[in-house]
């Protein structure tokens, strides 16, 4: 509670400055908006319900991209912890697609599978993916051996130590890799709906653009980064947090 | 009657000059049935490898180990052991921890977890079964381990130091409940331990065992009661004779590496 006053000051500062400067009046209203009219532009959005059905269609896409990254990322980790072959192939492949930017996947996805869903949600796999990848290869490498010569003793055949010892003993990284999917499948869902149409968020963004509206522009970027922050401090943060304490990894 | 039995025991482990590294040569050795054995021995003297073979979790280059009449390859529930690092499962409670073991033997739900309170409760933890290992001392986790260990009812107990991380005070304390446990189970447990006090005050018997190559030198047996009074006159004579035994490997030891540093 103590941060929030600086953060409020800190908040009101912004918005003067923005305000002083629409006032000096260097551009043109619509391409310079007031704090008051992206205020409008944002609970007509919200009242005319346009942002409540981008966001949901929004959160359809990445929901279902964003799932099938976990589960291929975990697979592909998984692979690549247990076999040093694969590890060796296909490792330094995974951390070359790391660096590939998603949205350069997206003329290739509008080739393949033309405009619409499917196109944005391989954007969105391709995003997510190689974090998750890379994350659960690392925290299943580095289960502390001794827990799995502790339950070998008592008897636990393969499938067993790998269900209930190797992957929960991994869950900090998985959590980690889980964050950053999520954060970069998001990144790329806003790049693809930005080009490959549909309804979301990112194709509102594009309408702002078309009808000189930057004031639906702003909004929209607002949006965007709102969410980004609500989902990765109060969802991912506190997982993390929780996850962190119970494994006993926080120093504090 | 003998439980396990030590035949011609090597192992070998390559090292990266191609030499062949004997960590332990020609061991032989039967452990009884009950009884409560001690490894001691300056470090790299092979006594903890010697009980991962026994654990089955590490295979010897040559020579066997008879578990009664069932040779030994694999780790198995017959002989569970205890780590330094206590390794519990984080994730889990320490009830939860307590029946990791017993859900794999797929006792029945009921009977399993009441079995598992009763272990916490011998290690006097009842109190503690919903909290987390992070929760918990180091002494409280190494109870904890004890007790995971316990109620899948082994055969044998394999410790490997499992004091050896404690304060002096927590240690002595686990001393006297381990041999509390040990008397009510009537477990055989093999102790590895580089605390020659521990290990008199514990064992029935005492390896001491040489480096270069990790070898048997002498076996001590101790038929005081317990618990035992550490004043014992006998006591500190065993205690005095395995210390002038360790001084001379140890010396030894530093002989070699000055020798090898040498040439």
């Amino acid at each position: 509670m103590k941060k929030l006053l600086p953060k409020t000051i800190f908040i009101l500062l912004i918005l003067a400055v923005w305000q002083f400067l629409f006032q000096l009046n260097i551009w043109p209203d619509f391409l310079f908006p007031s704090p008051r009219m992206v205020m409008i532009t944002l609970i007509e959005g919200f009242k005319d319900r346009t942002f409540i059905f981008a966001i949901t269609a929004s959160f359809k896409r990445l929901l279902i991209g964003y799932s099938i990254s976990l589960l291929f990322g975990l697979m592909l980790g998984v692979l690549i912890a247990s076999f040093q072959l694969i590890e060796d192939t296909i490792g330094p492949f995974i951390l070359a697609l790391q660096s590939v930017p998603s949205v350069v996947w997206l003329p290739l996805a509008l080739l393949w599978f033309s405009m619409g869903e499917k196109a944005i949600i391989f954007v969105v796999v391709l995003g997510g993916t190689w974090n998750m990848v890379i994350n659960a290869s690392t925290g299943i490498k580095n289960v502390q051996p001794v827990l799995i010569k502790a339950a070998k003793t008592m008897g636990v055949n393969k499938i067993h130590l790998f269900w209930k010892v190797i992957l929960p003993a991994a869950v900090p990284h998985l959590i980690t890799g889980m964050r950053l999917s999520w954060a970069f499948s998001w990144r790329a869902l806003m790049a693809g709906e930005l080009i490959g149409s549909g309804d979301g968020l990112g194709q509102i963004l594009m309408w702002g653009r078309d009808m000189g509206n930057m004031s639906l522009v702003i909004t929209v970027i607002l949006l965007i980064g709102s969410i980004g922050y609500l989902t990765d401090n109060f969802l991912f943060k506190k997982a993390e947090t929780i996850v962190l304490n119970r494994w006993g990894l926080n120093s504090k | 009657m003998n439980l396990l039995n030590i035949k011609d025991l090597n192992k070998n482990f390559k090292q990266e000059n191609e030499n062949q590294l004997e960590v332990l040569k020609n061991i032989n050795l039967k452990i009884k049935e009950k009884e409560f054995i001690s490894f001691i021995g300056p470090s790299g003297c092979g006594k903890s490898t010697l009980l991962n073979i026994l654990a089955g979790l590490i295979p010897a280059s040559s020579g066997q180990v008879m578990l009664k009449n069932k040779l030994i390859q694999n780790p198995g529930n017959d002989r569970v052991m205890v780590f330094q690092e206590a390794a519990l499962f984080p994730w889990l409670t320490v009830i939860e921890n307590v029946l990791f073991g017993l859900k794999i033997k797929n006792i029945d739900k009921k009977k399993a977890y009441q079995k598992a309170l009763d272990q916490l409760e011998a290690v006097q933890l009842k109190n503690f079964k919903d909290s987390y290992p992070h929760q918990l001392s180091g002494g409280m986790k190494q109870r904890v381990a004890i007790a995971r260990a316990l109620v899948i009812d082994p055969e044998i107990l394999l410790m490997d130091e499992p004091f050896g991380a404690l304060d002096e005070q927590t240690r002595l304390m686990l001393h006297h409940q381990l041999i509390k446990l040990w008397q009510d189970t009537e477990k055989t447990i093999v102790f590895v331990t580089h605390n020659i006090r521990e290990a008199v005050k514990l064992s029935d018997r005492i390896i001491v065992f040489g480096s270069n190559p990790g070898r048997i030198v002498e076996e001590f047996k101790i038929d005081i009661p317990q618990p035992r009074d550490r004043e014992n006159p006998t006591l500190v004579r065993i205690e005095n004779k395995i210390l002038k035994l360790l001084e001379k490997e140890i010396k030894k030891q530093g002989e070699n590496t000055y020798e090898k540093i040498a040439t």
